[in-house]
Formats: structure tokens, C-alpha cells, sequence
């Protein structure tokens, strides 16, 4: 009996690994897995890092995406204080009204305010990118299929050149890992594309590395405050179930089954 | 069964007027189970458990959720970043909807196995059934809710189903549409609905438990309990177990809501809606992936009848099937255990129902298990040929031809005899 | 459950160990699901995005002596009121003893001419009229509210009826001489 079920369990199990293997879909390789400071049971963010990768996005990537989920007040996640928050906030030109006499205008950020979008609206963005809408990144961490991995290696998956015989059209790029291979947006990443004030040596991959971990947490915030309940609720359930299992076993000490 | 004596005054004066308190006494308290029942035996209860954690969850998530298409999405984000312990009670109903049918699943195994469905429990199996599809259901509408684009484009193939049936098809579908394609009215009635059927899922579930107390457990002999040593009483017996049971299968579900609270989701969802790109690969969740399979399955017509509505019936079918089963099985015993040859039958649709599953996954074209030449809607086709031939060829002819081993004379002696191997 | 549960003495010093282990796990059963049940109930108080919401600036240059404005906070209406030399000397003319919710008026302003108050009666949560050119004041000159007939004075203070306290004062503070940041 016992053999029977393990037999139906072990081809059970083999199907569904192999299912989760084999997901490259279409000619795009599989993105090479990284080490990320936030992995496993007792993972966390680098602050650092996520500061590093904030100044990545502020100087590079906000020039045409959003990240329309994300207000200033909730950059205390990645480290700054009310005050460097203020001063961020009120960087950026906020439109608010309409004020007493009917008329929208702009002010300063406040740090209850989202960061502003670089377009009106998708029509405006889709004719400034030749067509294409640039996406909102702040959940693009966990809205691809192999999530940070993937957008690591898209950033530094660029080819100047198309491979021969491959037809490119007009104002794309080449990117092994984008489906298709070809990718609107130019390479935004380059050495030294943005300043770098605690030594971390300013290199394509550390850019890379640093946005996409700030994207990981405009995607996943609450990730810490999970992990960390998560911990301490195992380790109470470990508990109890062990003294539920105790209690079973009295109970059930006198009857034969 | 002896009627309860109630000491406490206000119990009795309750109990004398509406019996509550007498029916939970013989119900969970008094209840004559088998003593044999193994761990198999867990999951009624856990499923029962996971349904009243799905519609608590699902209550304070209503508390914040807009059924909007302008902003569902966005209030699925702001339960997730900004309301209390939004992501814990998000991160729990979406995981719980996966650890409800992995319950319900090794619920009908278990009871195809030991045969629970067969006389006198064909009302229990078959309200079982109906709280599948109610399940079913549930669970597609619950995953239209959070506007993304696997909400969308799941539910634009899903009630394209329907398009299938000739003249009332179209009709039919832009009634469940509420237009001309899915969209703010969709959304609303499958909100509203989705908040309904669990109660309706509830409603069964107690129609269920009371079939279940009428005809009393069946176990892993399949031999009814026939005298009082065969029987144990539901409290505190099964009480305890049901909870360390519980216990175990907590750690196991709430794993993956602290731990890996997208696993059995997909990246596209976390993008939000829009008509006009299609994402380049459509999966069903996964409890849905071996009905994905057979519907896919069928990509050719019989007599004029196009492969889109066959391959529709067919999905339906794969379940409708279950409600015959007491009487396609004609076997005498109930328990597989002993029925040798059965058995491995059993085993081949246990795996069938995966192979199901792995070709509802890929794509048509993809190779089976990287096996060239082997392309996984051919496999879909045997495996799905399987499924039904289980049901109406394996199931009438090895239940008359198998020579059973023989069955313990009662549930006592197996315990005594065979205690190693239970 | 008030059933007799037939105990065997048979052997006593076990049960002892056993009905202490059912305890102790009952107990850790019982704080497990207590505490399971807190998050559920925080998530029904504010959230990060209303809480952050929870402060207003407003400008006071177009309020003209003896005139108030409505402005919403949190929801809920602030009564700006540009006080008159007469309206301030009244609400400082009343003696503590005369009142139901005894303040001076220096207590509930930080410039005597601005009154800034929470617009919503301390008895059930009505509007009170007064604030708007035109609409009644009540006997006390301030503002009366029209569900069960409470009268505040200048300073916004219970003077008559049912209410049993004075329109809150929120905190705020002038940034300018012209405006003022509320919350």
C-alpha cells in the first residue's frame, strides 16, 4: 500500500517539476538566476543598493516611465528620512487644483504625492516612443515572467549590431532577451550613466543590478514585513502542531487502529 | 444514541425550543465514526476550513476592492501597499484558492479510491460534484476581479466557450457579457457573483455534511462499521486529528503566503488590463489546467459537429462523468485496496489527470517532456482518451472480471490482523 | 459543552499529565487564533494613504472681516472664521463659570482674529449653520445647529441645547500671515 502511494506521488511530482522547468516560451532565452540580497527565509534589502537603484531610475528611467504607484512618502521604505523626503518631493512639479478661481496649476511635491507621470496620457507617450507606451515600472519586478532576472538581462542584453541576416526594423533595437528580439527602447544603460557618491563602481551591471533591485521593492514593499511575520508565525504553528500532535497521541493511546 | 442531558439551564431552555445544541452534540461530539479512518480522511475537514478562511479573507477584501475596470486594479495595489496587513489577507485568499482545490482534489481521489461514491453515498459523491462546480466557478470569477491581463483574457476565452453552441452561442455570450465584448458589466456581475457562491458553496456544504451523518463515514476497508467496536466517537477521536492535521497543512499553506505568495500565480496578472494586446501565452490556473487540456484536446469534428463545441462537451463531459460513476462501477467491494487489479488502474488515472494537467499547460505544439516527435495535444488526446475510457470501459469491465481479495469481516478484525499494513 | 464526560480513574497521575497538555495546547490554540484575528481588524482602520492625507494648507487673503469659509479636513468641514473687533471682545466677555465646557477664548485660538474650529456639532455630528453670509447664528452670535437646536458662541462654545462640549479646535499653524496649515 505504502509503495503504491509513493509510486502515484513520485510520477506525480515528476510531471509537475518538469512542467515548471521547461517555460521558456518563444526564441527568448532563459535569463541567467542572479543572487539577490532579499532571497530566501530571512532575505532583506539592501537600503544602499535601493538608494543607488532609486538614483538610477529618478536620472534615467523617469524620463519615460512611470511608477505610478509609488507616492514620496513611501521612499521611508528604502531609507530617507521625512526631510530628505520633503526636499525629494518637492524636486518635482506637481499639478493640483482646481484653485479658487478654476484653474488647475502646479506646485511643489508634497510627500503624500505620486510620482508624477513623464506624460499626460498614453496617447502622448505612445507618439513621443515611436508608437510604443512606454510601461509603468512599479510593478514590472513581478510582471514578467522570471521577474528581476529577466529585467537585469534585458538591460544588459543589448547587441549594437543585429546578428547577420536578421531583420531590424526601423528605430528598434536588439535585444537577446526581449521576445522577438526587437525592443523599442534604446539602451538606457550605459558605464558611469549615473554618479555613484559611495564608491560603488559605476559599471552597466551595477546600474542594472541597482534598478532592478528598487524595482523589486516599488513591486514588492511589503516584502520584509512579510518575511518577517512569516518567521515567527511558522515557528508558532511549529509549536502548536507539535503539542496537537502530542495531545493525539494520548487520546488516541487506547484505541487499536 | 441517547438524547444529551443539559445540565447548564440556558443550554437546556435553548435546546428544548430549537435543538442546536443537540444536533452539534450528535453531529461533531457523539457522531459514530470508524475507528480505521487514516490521514486520507483529513482533507473533508481541511477543505471545510479553507472555505471559511476564503470567505473571511474575501469579506475584508470587499471592504477595500472597487469593481470598477477603471479601478479594480488599482484597489487590488492599494489593498497590497496601503490598508493593514492588506497583502497578508490578499496574498492569503489568492493562495487559498489554490490550497482549496489541492483539498478538494485529494478529497475525490481519496473517495474514488475507497470507492466512497458507491451505494449507499451516491448523494453525498454527488453534491461533492456540485460543490466542485461551484468551485470551479468561484474560483474563474475571483480571478476576473483584480482586472489584470490574465483576468481579462482568461475570462474573454472562457465565455467564448459558449460562443460554441450553434444559434443561441452568440446570444448567449454577449448576455453573459452584458455587450459586445467583456467589460465594466462583465466585471460587476461577476463581482456580485463571486460574493454569492460562496455561500451557495456553504449551503452544500452542509447538505453534504448531512448526507455524509446519514450514511455515515466510509473507510479505508470499505466495509460498513457493524458493531459498536468498529466505531469511535467524533469527539475527541477525530477532533484532535482533524486539528493536527490542520496543524501541518497551516504550515504548508501559510509557506507559501509569507514565502512564495506568487507561485501559483502568473506574471501577466500584475499587468493591467488591455483589450488590445493579447499576452503571448494563456494559461488557466492550474486547477483548471487538465479541463484546459481535454477542451484543447479536441481539434477535429465528428459528423459535421465542429471541434470548437465538441471540445466543449467534452470539458463538460469530463465531469458530468462523475455523476454516473456509482453505477458504471460494478464491482462488489468498494475499497481499491482490495481490488488488485483495479488498483493499478487507479494509479494510471491518477497520473493520467497530471498528464492532463502538464499538457494543459504548454502549448500545442511544444514536444511532451522534451520527447521529440511526441507534441503534447497528441499526448493531450491519449491521456484525455484515457480519462473517459477510465470511466466507461475500465471501471463496467474490471469491476465484473477482477476476483477481489478477500475483505475482512469487519473493521475491528482488519485493525487487529492487519494493523502493519493500514 | 455541559455533557458528562465518563472519566476512568484508573490511572490518575496520567490524566493529570494528559489534562495539562490539553490545556496548555488549548491555551496556545486559543492566543494563535486571537492574534490571527489582528489583521483583520487593523485592516479596517486608515490606511497609509488616508493617513498621509492628513493635513491641508489654506490661504486666509480672501476672507473679509466678519466673513467664514468652509474647508474640508479629513473628510470633515473646518470653520475658518475672520473675527470681527465686537465678535472677539464677546467671546472674551464671558465669564467661565457661564459655560458648559468652561475655555477661554485665548485657549481655542492662536490669533485672535482667525477662529478655526471642526465644523461638526459635538452632539451627533450635524453642520451647524452659521458659517455661510445670510445663514443663522444662533443666540450666541456663532453658530446653531439645526438637528437639535445647539447654540455656539464666537468662540465656538456650547452655550444652549444638548451638546456637550465645544466645536473641537484642530491643530494647526500659520505658516504665513495669510495661510494657515491645518492637521
Amino acid at each position: 500500500m505504502r509503495k503504491f502511494a509513493l509510486t502515484a506521488i513520485a510520477a506525480a511530482f515528476a510531471l509537475t517539476a518538469f512542467t515548471g522547468t521547461s517555460q521558456a516560451s518563444g526564441d527568448a532565452p532563459v535569463p541567467k538566476a542572479q543572487d539577490w540580497s532579499w532571497q530566501g527565509l530571512f532575505g532583506t534589502y539592501d537600503r544602499a543598493q535601493l538608494q543607488r537603484g532609486f538614483q538610477v531610475y529618478k536620472g534615467i528611467c523617469a524620463g519615460c516611465h512611470s511608477l505610478r504607484f509609488i507616492a514620496f512618502r513611501n521612499l521611508e521604505g528604502i531609507g530617507f528620512n521625512e526631510d530628505q523626503i520633503k526636499a525629494i518631493a518637492a524636486e518635482y512639479d506637481i499639478e493640483d487644483g482646481p484653485n479658487d478661481d478654476g484653474d488647475m496649476f502646479t506646485r511643489p511635491g508634497k510627500p503624500s504625492d505620486y510620482f508624477p507621470s513623464p506624460f499626460p496620457n498614453d496617447k502622448a507617450a505612445a507618439a513621443s516612443n515611436g508608437g510604443s507606451i512606454p510601461p509603468d515600472l512599479s510593478l514590472m519586478a513581478k510582471a514578467r515572467m522570471h521577474g528581476p532576472d529577466y529585467v537585469v538581462a534585458l538591460l544588459t542584453g543589448y547587441e549594437e549590431e543585429a546578428p547577420e541576416g536578421f531583420d531590424l526594423a526601423e528605430g528598434k533595437h536588439y535585444n537577446h532577451y526581449f521576445p522577438g528580439h526587437q525592443i523599442s527602447m534604446a539602451p538606457p544603460l550605459y558605464d558611469e550613466a549615473v554618479e555613484y557618491t559611495d564608491g560603488t563602481p559605476m559599471t552597466l551591471e551595477q546600474h542594472a543590478h541597482d534598478v532592478v533591485a528598487f524595482l523589486n521593492w516599488t513591486a514588492q514593499p511589503e516584502l520584509e514585513a512579510r518575511k518577517a511575520l512569516g518567521l515567527k508565525v511558522l515557528l508558532f504553528l511549529i509549536v502548536l502542531t507539535a503539542m496537537l500532535y502530542a495531545v493525539k497521541r494520548k487520546i488516541w493511546r487506547d484505541i487499536e487502529h | 444514541m441517547s438524547a444529551p442531558v443539559w445540565n447548564n439551564k440556558v443550554v437546556k431552555w435553548v435546546d428544548d425550543r430549537l435543538p442546536v445544541f443537540s444536533m452539534l452534540h450528535h453531529s461533531a461530539y457523539e457522531y459514530p465514526t470508524p475507528k480505521n479512518l487514516s490521514y486520507m480522511w483529513n482533507f473533508g475537514s481541511l477543505a471545510g476550513f479553507v472555505l471559511v478562511t476564503m470567505i473571511l479573507t474575501g469579506i475584508f477584501l470587499v471592504m477595500n476592492y472597487t469593481p470598477h475596470t477603471d479601478m479594480a486594479f488599482d484597489s487590488v495595489e492599494r489593498i497590497m501597499r496601503d490598508v493593514n496587513y492588506g497583502w497578508l489577507i490578499r496574498y492569503m485568499h489568492v493562495n487559498g484558492a489554490s490550497m482549496f482545490f489541492i483539498c478538494v482534489y485529494i478529497h475525490i481521489f481519496r473517495g474514488l479510491y475507497y470507492g466512497s461514491y458507491k451505494a449507499p453515498r451516491e448523494m453525498l459523491w454527488w453534491i461533492g460534484i456540485l460543490i466542485l462546480l461551484a468551485m470551479m466557478a468561484t474560483a474563474f470569477m475571483g480571478y476576473v476581479l483584480p482586472w489584470g491581463q490574465m483576468s481579462f483574457w482568461g475570462a474573454t476565452v472562457i465565455t467564448n466557450l459558449f460562443s460554441a453552441f450553434p444559434i443561441v452561442g452568440e446570444p448567449l455570450v454577449h448576455w453573459l457579457w452584458g455587450g459586445f465584448s467583456i467589460g465594466n458589466p462583465t466585471l460587476n456581475r461577476f463581482f456580485s457573483l463571486h460574493y454569492l457562491l460562496p455561500f451557495v458553496i456553504l449551503g452544500l456544504v452542509v447538505l453534504h455534511v448531512w448526507a455524509l451523518h446519514t450514511v455515515r463515514s466510509n473507510n479505508p476497508t470499505g466495509v460498513e462499521a457493524k458493531t459498536p467496536q468498529d466505531s469511535i466517537p467524533f469527539h475527541p477521536y477525530y477532533t484532535i486529528k482533524d486539528l493536527f492535521g490542520m496543524g501541518i497543512f497551516l504550515i504548508f499553506f501559510l509557506f507559501f503566503v509569507f514565502f512564495a505568495p506568487d507561485f501559483f500565480g502568473e506574471p501577466d496578472n500584475y499587468i493591467p488590463a488591455n483589450p488590445l494586446v493579447t499576452p503571448p501565452h494563456i494559461v488557466p490556473e492550474w486547477y483548471f489546467l487538465p479541463f484546459y487540456a481535454i477542451l484543447r484536446s479536441i481539434d477535429f469534428s465528428i459528423f459535421g459537429v465542429p471541434a470548437k463545441l465538441l471540445g466543449v462537451l467534452a470539458m463538460f463531459a469530463s465531469i458530468v462523468v462523475l455523476f454516473v460513476i456509482p453505477w458504471l462501477d460494478t464491482s462488489k467491494v468498494r475499497s481499491s485496496k482490495y481490488r488488485p487489479v483495479y488498483k493499478w488502474f487507479f494509479l494510471i488515472l491518477f497520473i493520467d489527470c497530471f498528464i492532463l494537467g502538464y499538457c494543459g499547460k504548454k502549448a500545442p505544439d511544444d514536444y511532451f517532456m522534451g520527447i521529440e516527435g511526441l507534441h503534447v495535444i497528441v499526448m493531450g488526446q491519449l491521456a484525455t482518451l484515457y480519462y473517459f475510457a477510465h470511466f466507461l470501459v475500465v471501471m463496467p469491465i474490471v469491476g465484473k472480471l477482477e476476483r477481489p481479495k478477500p475483505l475482512p469481516a469487519s473493521i475491528s478484525e482488519s485493525v487487529l490482523k492487519g494493523g502493519a499494513n493500514a | 459543552m455541559s455533557q458528562t464526560v465518563q472519566s476512568s480513574g484508573d490511572h490518575a497521575p496520567d490524566e493529570n499529565r494528559r489534562d495539562f497538555l490539553i490545556l496548555a495546547t488549548t491555551a496556545v490554540g486559543v492566543v494563535g487564533t486571537g492574534m490571527a484575528l489582528w489583521p483583520f481588524v487593523d485592516s479596517m482602520n486608515a490606511s497609509k494613504d488616508v493617513l498621509a492625507l492628513a493635513s491641508v494648507e489654506v490661504s486666509l487673503s480672501n476672507i473679509p472681516v466678519g466673513q467664514a469659509i468652509k474647508v474640508m479636513w479629513r473628510g470633515k468641514p473646518v470653520f475658518i472664521r475672520h473675527r470681527t473687533e465686537r465678535e472677539i471682545k464677546e467671546a472674551d466677555d464671558v465669564a467661565l463659570n457661564e459655560l458648559v465646557d468652561p475655555q477661554t477664548d485665548d485657549a481655542r485660538v492662536e490669533k485672535k482674529e482667525w477662529l478655526i474650529l471642526v465644523g461638526v456639532c459635538t452632539h451627533l455630528g450635524c453642520i451647524p449653520m452659521g458659517t455661510a453670509t445670510g445663514e443663522t447664528r444662533g443666540d450666541y452670535d456663532g453658530w446653531y445647529c439645526p438637528c437639535h437646536g445647539s447654540h455656539y458662541d464666537t468662540s465656538g462654545r456650547i452655550r444652549k441645547g444638548p451638546a456637550p462640549l465645544n466645536l473641537e479646535v484642530p491643530t494647526y499653524s500659520f505658516l504665513t500671515d495669510t495661510s494657515v496649515k491645518i492637521g
